[in-house]
């Protein structure tokens, strides 16, 4: 039953986005006009705390130095994958981005891949080394580098094979948020403009690729241009206003904003400037895109746009029927800026623009919402992300039609949530 | 040229003058801190590790197919795979994709290994990199563990089980260059992007 008084602005109970702004007058003046009731006919004997909690009769417990989330939020984690291989060292860590709220992911709760294990690095013993085709071949410490300009940014930063398997499965597998989206992160990344480094080295005429290594057990190292370089790459040193985690690469990673997980290299120590790329391990095989036409497409830098409603999500269940819910997920770009981002409750048959929380920043992570009344019957709940280049989500069939059916790296088709009468959350394909 | 102008307010310009030209920011660049070291010929020699399609950094030395064999079945085989193919770690051996006469259960063990769909054989372009790659970072528990000599070894094994080099090949700085790889001729690159960041 739909009431005259609602907005629906699409099919399936899509509400306008400013529906919930409208109606919180109303709401403070009913409460405001329900009157007191005492009780009790001997008040002096009476004590308070018969019906108060245990916590607000006993003094507290003692804080501690390096705070932590409290104990009832013990089951927001990361979540290693399966599927890596046993002998791993592979791993891959997911964040629990439906448990998330705004754009900034915990460092705690940031994703992270590493090929080799997470290394044990002395930042006192640690050095950058700039070399190759560079007027002067520099060496640089933790203590010099922490004496240079760093500039802050909030940035996404997503595993070119976050989603992989909606990519290459051929029915949609039943997981959560975090199994099929925990790739993907946002953070304040602090650091070093790389040109101010590179120029103090002086940039040959023929330089235009930088090997990019890092100082773990397997040198993991990847080719960049160096125009990305002289762009907006930083050496990170800070995340969240405190130094790298190892998990992210104590004590600096390189940090190419808008660029595939991988290219981020961690534990950074060596910039080799040269005029080809290397074809390392990564660039050679598994960072690859295989198109459709059987040709295999290396140095697909960019993450392309994207976007994923986290409530409700994968393995969830509403609480009740026919309710008020708000819609609410992350979108983001490599190329820049969100635009906007349409949210569909019927499967993709009628569309409504979200509304864009207030930090729409370039390559970061953004926040849309739209409030929706469930109605109780199946629906199909789906985002769409347009960016400020005009570039759009595509549908999960044009994005398979591109490449081969076994190719899973740069997934950024649209998702699908399917909710059941019964309010089970699932992933599907649409 | 000077003569008559011994004025030494004009001296003083003359010698205070070039201090404010050539500390003045040069066009283009912005003003940065000189805090990085001289780097010797020597340390980068040691850490100058990688090697380059065209051959550049590779070092003297060489392996056969048959000495790889030996150092593979002993080092290698429990994570890749006796052949190169049963996995759990990343294929070595056979093409890219789901099906493969040479490994028909492939689809069954790809549900668990998701990786395996994808091969070295198969896909990557340099037969440089699989040295690059093994001297760097392989055994996965002993990184850097290996002599340049049992590293061109165990690349020339790879290639043999991808029917790239014959068993009688000797590896080396010269010969692992006229390796045709298959991934090579399929190799596109998206880079620089064409038209983009627009549609």
């Amino acid at each position: 039953m739909k009431s005259k008084n609602i907005q629906y602005v699409a099919d399936g109970g899509l509400l306008d986005r400013r529906a919930f702004f409208r109606g919180s007058a109303a709401f403070t003046a009913a409460m405001l006009a329900a009157p007191r009731v005492m009780s009790s006919p001997d008040v002096s004997k009476a004590k308070i705390g018969e019906s108060h909690p245990t916590w607000m009769k006993i003094p507290g417990t003692n804080d501690m130095p390096y705070g932590l989330p409290s104990r009832y939020e013990k089951h927001v984690q990361r979540h290693l994958a399966e599927g890596a291989p046993e002998t791993s060292l592979f791993s891959v860590w997911h964040s629990p981005i439906e448990n998330q709220r705004g754009i900034i992911t915990p460092s705690g709760l940031h994703f992270s891949v590493n090929h080799n294990g997470v290394p044990e690095i002395d930042p006192q013993k640690h050095e950058l080394m700039i070399h190759g085709l560079v007027e002067k071949p520099l060496k640089f410490d933790m203590e010099s580098l922490l004496r240079y300009p760093q500039v802050s940014n909030i940035y996404f930063l997503e595993c070119a094979g976050n989603t992989a398997s909606n990519a290459v499965s051929l029915n949609a597998l039943d997981q959560n948020c975090q199994e099929l989206f925990g790739q993907v992160s946002g953070s304040e990344w602090t650091g070093i403009p790389l040109k101010y480094l590179l120029q103090e080295a002086g940039l040959k005429s023929n330089a235009k690729w930088v090997i990019a290594e890092g100082a773990d057990g397997g040198s993991h190292a990847r080719s960049i241009p160096v125009e990305k370089l002289l762009d907006d790459a930083i050496i990170a040193i800070y995340q969240n206003g405190e130094r790298l985690r190892p998990s992210q690469g104590y004590p600096m990673r390189l940090f190419v904003p808008g660029w595939e997980g991988n290219a981020n290299v961690k534990w950074l120590h060596r910039l080799e400037v040269t005029d080809q790329p290397a074809f390392t391990k990564d660039e050679s095989g598994l960072y690859s895109d295989i198109l459709d036409n059987g040709k295999i497409q290396r140095f697909s830098f960019h993450m392309d746009v994207k976007s994923v409603i986290t409530h409700p999500s994968g393995k969830q269940a509403l609480p009740e029927k026919k309710g008020f819910y708000e819609i609410s997920g992350l979108a983001w770009s490599g190329y820049g800026k969100i635009k906007k981002v349409e949210v569909s409750a019927d499967g993709g048959k009628t569309w409504a623009e979200a509304q864009l929380d207030a930090n729409v920043l370039p390559k970061s992570l953004t926040r849309f919402s739209i409030p929706w009344q469930w109605d109780g019957q199946p629906a199909s709940l789906l985002s769409r992300a347009t960016d400020e280049f005009g570039r759009v989500q595509p549908t999960r069939d044009v994005w398979r039609d591109k490449y081969a059916s076994y190719s899973f790296n740069h997934y950024n088709a649209i998702q699908a949530w399917s909710v059941s009468r019964h309010g089970l959350v699932e992933n599907s394909y649409v | 040229m000077y003569r008559g102008v011994c004025n030494q307010w004009f001296l003083l310009l003359l010698l205070v003058g070039p201090m404010f030209v050539f500390s003045a920011e040069p066009l283009g660049q912005e003003q940065v801190t000189n805090l990085g070291e001289v780097l010797s010929k020597t340390q980068i020699n040691d850490f100058d590790i990688t090697i380059f399609p065209d051959g550049r950094n590779l070092p003297l030395g060489e392996g056969s197919v048959s000495k790889g064999r030996e150092i593979y079945q002993n080092q290698c085989a429990l994570c890749h795979g006796k052949e190169g193919i049963e996995g759990p770690a990343a294929r070595l051996v056979g093409s890219d994709g789901w099906f493969s006469f040479s490994d028909p259960f492939r689809i069954l063990r790809i549900d668990k290994y998701p990786i395996l769909l994808i091969s070295v054989g198969g896909l990557w372009p340099h037969a440089t990199s699989i040295f690059d790659y093994v001297r760097r970072a392989m055994p996965h528990y002993a990184p850097k563990s290996l002599n340049n000599e049992q590293v061109y070894a165990i690349t020339a094994y790879i290639l043999y089980l991808n029917n790239l080099v014959g068993e009688k090949t000797i590896l080396n700085k010269k010969t692992i260059l006229d390796v045709a790889m298959p991934g090579n001729e399929r190799s596109i690159s998206a880079w620089p992007e064409v038209a983009k960041p627009n549609l």
